[in-house]
């Protein structure tokens, strides 16, 4: 074979092969993550008592979810062998072969820099070290490190994905007081129950990839009898929430509500057995976790209408 | 043989050039953006008198 030839036969391979486009880099971000973080970033910035510019809030906002953005990528990068086991994941741009994971690595590293340094030029350098943090804590605390070593990863991983709040109120006010750690509080409790619920019914994937995801680890019942515990608890601190100055009577409301419905939920699941799940291809599990959604989505709407009222006499307690 | 002519290269990666142009379009906006508010800002101001003084 000549030198030609194999020219020859190595641009024909390459010109056969995928080329990533703009919306594969894109995906590397997981957008669906990325939207929550800006809705509840959002709420965290306009919640404090300080007035942002608008278009500072706006580049804030962005930096908050391109520094999200980066650390989904890097979460792609090191998960690249999990992802392409699991049937949720495996269509995401590596384990499909559309990016190669050094690609992503990269993307995700300088995403990170420019985020952080972004953020810190915007607004303040507390908020940009805060960001710096979450970005640290997903990959490494959470991913890299507790991930595939305990049952408790979504606990861990809930705390890195309720930073943002956090994030956005220090990048308003250069400071922190309790409640953008109340705003924490809620993502962090809700995040187990969200995804325990989700383990529930796709439960063959993370068995596959071997996670130590509580289902595999500590059974099927453990995990209804968490998700109960873990809802009950967080029933409280939602509704406890409506008495600061964030919550209101608006927020008094929501919780209220929606915190019955998630505990009938939570209790419904921690009463069932296998049999009963199987026989209604887990109808109970699957309508929790569709309404724990709409629970985190609400309560954070609920907390921006406050604040937005305010200014009109008509948020909060006063 | 022209300058102009385009490789097959290009067609296929038009997408993603595009998408990164735009991109960067979007963050000298940004940039833009954030300096004149900076400038324009109260912060500013007061750092140029102080040094002024």
């Amino acid at each position: 074979m000549t030198d030609a030839s194999i020219n020859a036969s190595t641009l024909a391979a390459q010109s056969r092969a995928y080329e990533a486009g703009f919306g594969d880099y894109f995906a590397l971000l997981k957008p669906r993550v990325m939207s929550l973080v800006v809705f509840t970033a959002l709420v965290g910035l306009l919640a404090a008592p300080v007035p942002v510019h608008p278009f500072v809030g706006f580049c804030a906002i962005l930096f908050i979810a391109i520094g999200g953005g980066a650390s989904g990528a890097l979460n792609m990068w090191w998960d690249a062998d999990i992802d392409k086991v699991m049937k949720r994941t495996k269509g995401r741009p590596i384990p499909s072969g559309k990016v190669e994971p050094g690609e992503a690595m990269a993307l995700g590293l300088a995403l990170s820099g420019l985020s952080v340094i972004m953020l810190g030029l915007a607004t303040n350098w507390f908020a940009g070290a805060f960001l710096a943090f979450t970005i640290f804590f997903y990959v490494v605390i959470y991913t890299m490190w507790l991930k595939r070593l305990t049952p408790q990863n979504i606990v861990i991983g809930g705390a890195a994905g309720a930073f943002p709040p956090v994030i956005g109120w220090v990048a308003a006010t250069g400071s922190m007081t309790l409640e953008p750690w109340l705003m924490f509080a809620l993502t962090f409790m809700w995040t187990p129950p969200h995804f325990w619920a989700l383990a529930l019914f796709m439960r063959s994937d993370y068995d596959d990839a071997g996670v130590p995801m509580l289902t595999v680890t500590h059974g099927r019942r453990a995990t209804r009898t968490h998700i109960l515990v873990y809802t009950a608890l967080l029933a409280v601190l939602a509704v406890g929430t409506a008495f600061s100055g964030i919550g209101g009577p608006i927020y008094l409301t929501v919780a209220v509500i929606l915190n019955a419905l998630f505990l009938r939920g939570a209790w419904a699941i921690a009463r069932r057995t296998e049999d009963d799940a199987e026989a209604d291809n887990f109808q109970v599990e699957r309508s929790f976790f569709k309404l724990s959604l709409l629970y985190l989505f609400l309560h954070f709407g609920a907390i921006l209408a406050e604040a937005l009222l305010k200014p009109y006499g008509f948020g909060g307690w006063s | 043989m022209s300058l102009r002519k385009s490789h097959e290269l290009h067609q296929r990666r038009f997408g993603r050039n595009l998408g990164v142009g735009l991109t960067l379009a979007a963050f000298i906006v940004i940039i833009f953006g954030l300096t004149i508010v900076k400038v324009s800002g109260s912060d500013f101001g007061m750092s140029t008198e102080e040094v002024q003084n």
